[in-house]
């Protein structure tokens, strides 16, 4: 706990300096934002371990501003709609960012500051999402492809079976994928697991609980260039590199230590009775070319 | 001494290359080549006094090859691009090969005896026109023939000699389009005759030699023509007005020109249909066709026409020839039950017959589709004819004498798709024991094989020893084996033949020419789409086939109504088939049997609605137990939307059956049309076993393999980027990857490539995919590698958390549950481009995997997935190296022998397949494109068997010997013993 609450207050740091690299606007409809962060601590790390790098390191943004989005000119909003099973999709909620112009050899228009707020589920679509729960049903919902003249090409549809949304209250999250204004895909699903045979569970709280991320796509990693080996590509890359030079024992142990015990075989030897160290010494030869004489490894396995 | 240095560099070579490669003798032990040439379009003879007597074929795979007449061998051949499509192809000088291609912008010569390329010329021009060839026989200037070609709007004159464009006529402003050139008789000008606009009618006199315009003639017709045009003299045209309803001949005689209509009612009574004109080039004669009759009319003089025969469409008429003098001649064949009736017209007798023969076919081929004659001198210093005849399932024939001198299967140079089936299970019944050896031979066998293993063989039995390798009748058999290597290969071809291939050899077992894949009046242009295995009976293996389901259209849109047929895998019989009403847009096979181990198949149709087959009820109960968990996804790569399907309901409506579904649309990924152009979409393949879930690095740390059968790679490519490689600036391309899961629509993973480019070739395996493109930036080729590890069951590295069973192992993985995965990557330099991309497939999945590339040149790499490690490092640690890490480098290494294919290639390179065998380190791959490889892969060796050169007579003789010398040792010691005692 103790390591979550230090991993925590890291993140709150890093979020509240200048330089981030995304924008995760977490907007979190149904409580005070900062009070939520704190009383939910263990999601933060997660979220960043599905986002890694999120917007590209174009964005230039310095300063979060969270309550005062005044500049109305540069806000935009879509709207989310959501279908019960086969019905119809009817709105319900609005998506509202910032998008921000930045020339970059070019007109790049990306968003930021994501936030989201969600109608509340009228009686109506409390009826039909229990339905959806008692025959373990779709719930779908879409927004459009473009976000500033919606709906674009055509609407991104994300669906989610009814029975993964239900904890508390009921809990979403949506990766929103962008290309410059562009939406792309939206990854939309519950929190946490949702083994397969789903049980039926009612939500406490009929109300949604939703997390909102904002993704960009991120730099592949170049491939490494070696100024000196540039020309080399053909073969020799297939040879192993050298192993680093050995010390001498390291290298010869396995012949030195025979070489040990034959001398000192051959000193006991010449100590107790010298008549015979011509004889023993012979023996030894005779065993070596016996050993020497198959042709191939194959053959000396098999003689064994 | 030479030898034994090549040795030694061999053996080092050998043992610093990381990767599987063959000696010279192993060659042919286990891997197979064929070489075909795909349906023959044209011939040319050439019987000339060259000693061999040959005849040159363009074909459809785009193939200029050079066949011996005697037995159909391919003496040379060259496989050209497959945007170079030949258009015409003839001899010049004698000695030369000309061919034009590429829609008439490329004229190539090709030295006749060996097939070398003499020179090559580019023809310009602007606009597109029908492209047309011509070499002027008589006309010589300076021992040169003049080539004259007709395209791109433009007439070019063209010396034989060296391609140099002699002279070059521009017709785009008077926007003809040429129809016809011809040449006048031993005079050196030509005729150029063409139509401008719909209704006028030129002909342009042309001086060939320099390209002087010595008179230019024009004429309108009222009637409008539609651009079919015979040529019945030099002076003489036939064609049709706009209603093709009427013939227009056409007399250009002393610059007037004269037109005359006959209705085509009045030379045939029933005239209901679409009349055309084929294309022949017979003297006074010309052929029509309506429908399906077939009317040859003669052109008698003053542009009267005659009906000289009718005859049913199935009939093929030949170009003239001319055989002596002045005199011409065609051919005419006809089909009667199996049967082929081959007649010799003499010139412009219809009723004259030089040959008749009656050929008879020893299995369906189909419809005869194009003959050509050829004439020789008999011993009896008569005439005689032989014909190269094409049929329906692309085989090519040829005729002499009444009988088929040879014949060529071309239809496998054109395979779609291929699927294994194992080979019957060896019966008691029936003996193997007659292709085995006797006692004698086997031993002997043996004791060359010991003598080889001793070094002690002469060189005969060297040559003895590799012809009894080669010869095994073991790999041949038709019966399976221990070791899975045998198997059938079931190829579908264009043709829409079936073939079933014998793994060991490659030889066909039986083919099928498909009923119901053979042009009909119902079925205008069926086309084969896919084979798939429909029944593999486990529980009746003794008496049961198992079958393939090829799967078809009847025409080339996506919304044409389906064709299945259901073959028999043994004896190649087609069981039954079956007409859908509706469209095959995709073929889905479930991971369900039914109790006749039938596999179920979803098909989805244009209207994206779902029809199960086989129609049972058994099979409908199975799929409707699990018709919440059948999830699918289509792909528009037009639109460039990906949407992901669920089954909804019954169908309702027009067609609905009991088998069939209405589908619901459940999540859409959709592509800014601006930014981004699918270019590549590959899928794991369905059969492939994951041994290990977990990767256990360097520092004892476990990294869980994100496993899931419904991931789906998608590149993309901005759309200025789709062209080819250069066509754009590195500023304006780039190159997107995504992993995405099919059932939830979610991305798992994005990742943009700046200043890359298409093509895009990629593979999938376990966890991990590998993709290949241009880096426009390094003007280089690259491919890089996405794995992703499952970060949600990271924390079950604690061994007392599994042992307290506090971990999550057991728990059922949902595509619903959100997704917490990492992925690594990393990007290498490749210097090939590449054609194919697969993966080897092994038993278990415990052997590594090497990547199959199929490179540029058509040869087939095998590349260690090693390689492609996103976690190479530059200096990797001592226990990095003991894991198998290689250090980092910019390019990936292309170590020649590991080239699978060695010194062979396989020409016009589709595909690469990989099976499984039964023995885990082995894996099954068999490439395909004109030509056709087949061999056997042990990745990380063969760690599990014996090799095939293993000597059991040694081993039995050391056996022997051993138990010998210990009773020798025995009674030795024994007597010694003895004598101790007795001392």
């Amino acid at each position: 706990m103790k390591k979550n609450l230090s991993l925590f207050t890291l993140f709150f740091f890093l979020l509240l300096s200048s330089s981030l690299a995304f924008e995760s606007d977490e907007l979190l409809v149904d409580d005070d934002e900062f009070g939520l962060e704190g009383g939910q601590p263990q999601q933060q790390p997660q979220v960043r371990l599905a986002e890694p790098t999120s917007t590209t390191t174009r964005s230039t943004t310095t300063t979060r501003r969270r309550f005062s989005d005044s500049d109305s000119d540069s806000k935009i909003q879509f709207s989310l709609e959501h279908a019960f099973g086969d019905s119809d999709f009817v709105s319900a909620g609005t998506f509202s960012a910032r998008l921000k112009t930045s020339s970059h050899g070019g007109q790049v228009r990306t968003l930021t500051k994501l936030r989201f707020s969600r109608n509340d589920l009228s009686e109506v679509e409390k009826e039909n999402f229990e339905k959806l729960l008692q025959s373990d049903d779709f719930y779908r919902i879409r927004v459009p492809s473009n976000a500033l003249s919606p709906p674009g090409r055509d609407y991104i549809i994300s669906s989610v079976k009814a029975r993964c949304l239900p904890r508390e209250g009921l809990d979403e999250h949506f990766v929103i994928h962008m290309e410059g204004v562009n939406i792309l895909a939206v990854n939309y699903g519950g929190l946490g697991a949702c083994p397969y045979p789903r049980q039926l569970k009612l939500p406490s709280k009929w109300s949604f609980n939703s997390h909102t991320v904002l993704k960009n796509s991120e730099q592949a990693p170049r491939a490494p260039i070696f100024a000196e080996d540039t020309l080399g590509g053909e073969i020799g890359e297939g040879e192993v590199v050298q192993p680093p030079e050995r010390s001498f024992w390291a290298k010869y142990w396995m012949y030195l230590i025979p070489l040990g015990l034959i001398i000192m075989n051959a000193v006991t030897q010449a100590m107790n009775m010298p008549e015979e160290q011509a004889a023993g010494q012979q023996g030894g030869q005779v065993h070596q070319s016996a050993a020497a004489l198959p042709r191939g490894p194959n053959t000396a396995v098999r003689r064994r | 001494m030479a030898s034994r240095v090549f040795l030694v560099v061999l053996l080092f070579l050998l043992c610093t290359s990381l990767s599987f490669s063959l000696y010279e003798d192993q060659v042919g032990l286990m891997d197979w080549h064929q070489q075909y040439i795909g349906k023959v379009k044209h011939a040319v003879f050439h019987t000339q006094k060259t000693g061999r007597k040959r005849v040159v074929v363009s074909t459809e795979e785009n193939v200029v090859a050079s066949l011996d007449l005697r037995h159909g061998e391919i003496f040379w051949r060259h496989v050209l691009g497959t945007n170079d499509v030949v258009d015409g192809i003839d001899i010049a000088l004698g000695k030369y090969i000309i061919t034009l291609s590429s829609d008439g912008s490329i004229l190539r010569a090709w030295n006749l005896p060996d097939g070398q390329m003499v020179w090559e010329s580019f023809l310009q021009g602007s606009k597109h026109s029908k492209p047309l060839l011509l070499v002027l026989i008589n006309l010589k200037v300076d021992k040169d023939n003049v080539i004259l070609v007709s395209s791109k709007g433009c007439l070019h004159a063209v010396s034989s000699i060296d391609g140099e464009v002699l002279w070059r006529k521009d017709f785009t402003a008077e926007s003809l389009e040429v129809q016809k050139v011809i040449q006048l008789h031993d005079s050196g000008k030509i005729y150029v005759v063409g139509f401008s606009g719909s209704s006028q009618f030129h002909v342009y006199k042309i001086n060939a030699l320099d390209g002087e315009l010595l008179k230019h003639e024009s004429a309108t017709f009222s009637g409008g023509f539609v651009g079919e045009v015979a040529l019945v003299s030099s002076d003489t045209l036939v064609a049709l007005d706009a209603t093709r309803t009427v013939l227009v001949t056409i007399v250009f005689k002393d610059g007037e020109i004269k037109f005359q209509e006959t209705y085509i009612s009045n030379l045939v009574g029933d005239t209901s249909g679409v009349a055309m004109i084929l294309p022949s080039t017979l003297k006074g004669t010309f052929a029509l066709k309506i429908n399906t009759l077939m009317l040859f009319i003669r052109v008698a003089g003053e542009g009267k026409l005659e009906v000289v025969e009718k005859v049913d469409h199935a009939t093929v008429v030949s170009d003239a020839l001319s055989f002596s003098e002045d005199k011409q001649a065609f051919a005419v064949v006809q089909h009667g039950g199996n049967k082929i009736h081959l007649t010799v017209k003499q010139g412009d007798d219809w009723n004259s017959d030089l040959v008749k023969e009656n050929i008879e076919l020893d299995h369906l081929r189909g419809n005869v589709h194009k003959v050509f004659v050829n004439n020789y001198v008999r011993t009896d210093r008569s005439h005689g004819f032989r014909a190269l005849i094409v049929m329906e399932d692309h085989s090519l024939l040829l005729v002499q004498q009444g009988k088929i001198v040879w014949n060529r299967e071309d239809s496998l140079a054109s395979i779609i798709d291929v699927t294994t089936s194992e080979l019957p299970v060896e019966k008691d019944g029936v003996s193997v024991a007659k292709v085995e050896h006797n006692l004698f031979e086997w031993l002997k066998g043996h004791l060359l094989k010991l003598k080889g293993t001793l070094m002690l063989a002469s060189p005969e039995d060297v040559v003895a020893i590799q012809a009894i390798r080669l010869k095994s009748s073991e790999k041949s058999k038709m019966t399976r084996d221990h070791n899975g290597f045998r198997k059938l290969l079931i190829v579908l071809t264009k043709a829409g033949k079936i073939f079933a291939l014998h793994s060991g050899d490659g030889r066909v077992v039986w083919s099928l020419l498909l009923p119901s894949l053979r042009k009909s009046e119902a079925c205008d242009n069926p086309t084969g789409l896919n084979v798939y295995q429909w029944q593999i009976p486990h529980h009746h293996v003794m008496d049961e086939n198992p079958s393939v389901l090829v799967v078809g259209r009847c025409g080339f849109s996506s919304n044409a109504p389906g064709v299945l047929s259901f073959v028999d895998a043994y004896t190649g019989k087609e069981l039954y088939s079956l007409d859908l009403a509706h469209s095959i847009v995709q073929v889905i096979p479930l991971p369900f049997t039914d109790s006749t181990e039938q596999r179920l198949h979803l098909l989805v149709d244009a209207d994206r609605r779902v029809h199960l087959y086989p129609k049972t009820p058994e099979a409908k109960s199975t799929v409707e137990q699990e018709i919440s968990n059948i999830y699918w996804y289509s792909v528009e790569a037009d639109n460039g939307i990906i949407k992901g399907h669920v089954i909804k309901s019954k169908c309702i409506g027009k067609g609905a059956d009991d088998f069939c579904y209405d589908t619901g649309n459940l999540w859409s990924i959709v592509f800014p049309s601006e930014s981004e152009k699918i270019i590549a979409t590959v899928t794991r393949k369905p059969n492939e076993v994951v041994h290990t879930q977990a990767k256990v690095s360097v520092d004892q740390d476990v990294m869980y393999k994100y496993i899931s059968k419904n991931l789906l790679f998608v590149a993309t490519v901005s759309p200025k980027a789709s062209g080819a490689i250069g066509s754009v600036d590195p500023e304006e391309s780039s190159l997107v990857a995504y992993l995405i899961d099919t059932v939830t629509g979610r991305v798992l993973h994005r990742m943009s490539h700046h200043g890359a480019q298409g093509p895009v070739h990629a593979v999938f395996s376990e966890n991990w995919v590998v993709y290949h493109y241009f880096n426009l930036r390094a003007h280089r080729y690259e491919m890089s590698v996405i794995e992703i590890y499952d970060q949600s069951r990271a924390e079950n590295k604690d061994v007392l958390k599994l042992i307290l069973g506090k971990h999550n192992l057991t728990a059922p993985v949902s595509s619903y549950s959100r997704p917490e995965v990492v992925t690594k990557s990393q990007s290498y330099y490749f210097t090939h481009s590449v054609k194919a991309l697969a993966v080897t497939l092994t038993a278990k999945g415990i052997t590594s995997k090497q990547l199959l590339i199929g490179t540029i040149g058509d040869q087939v790499l095998a590349l260690d997935k090693r390689f492609l490690d996103p976690r190479r490092s530059i200096n990797p640690t001592q226990a990095e190296k003991e894991e198998g890490i290689i250090p980092l480098t910019d390019a990936l290494p292309i170590i020649p022998q590991s080239y699978i294919t060695h010194a062979l290639k396989v020409e016009g390179l589709r595909g690469i397949i990989t099976v499984p065998a039964k023995l885990e380190s082995t894996t099954l791959v068999f490439s395909y494109g004109v030509d056709l490889f087949f061999t056997r892969l042990a990745p990380s060796r063969t760690y599990d068997s014996l090799t095939e050169d293993f000597s059991y007579a040694l081993l039995l003789i050391t056996i022997v010997v051993l138990v010998a010398a210990i009773f020798v040792t025995w009674v030795l010691s024994d007597k010694k013993e003895l004598r101790e005692k007795w001392r």
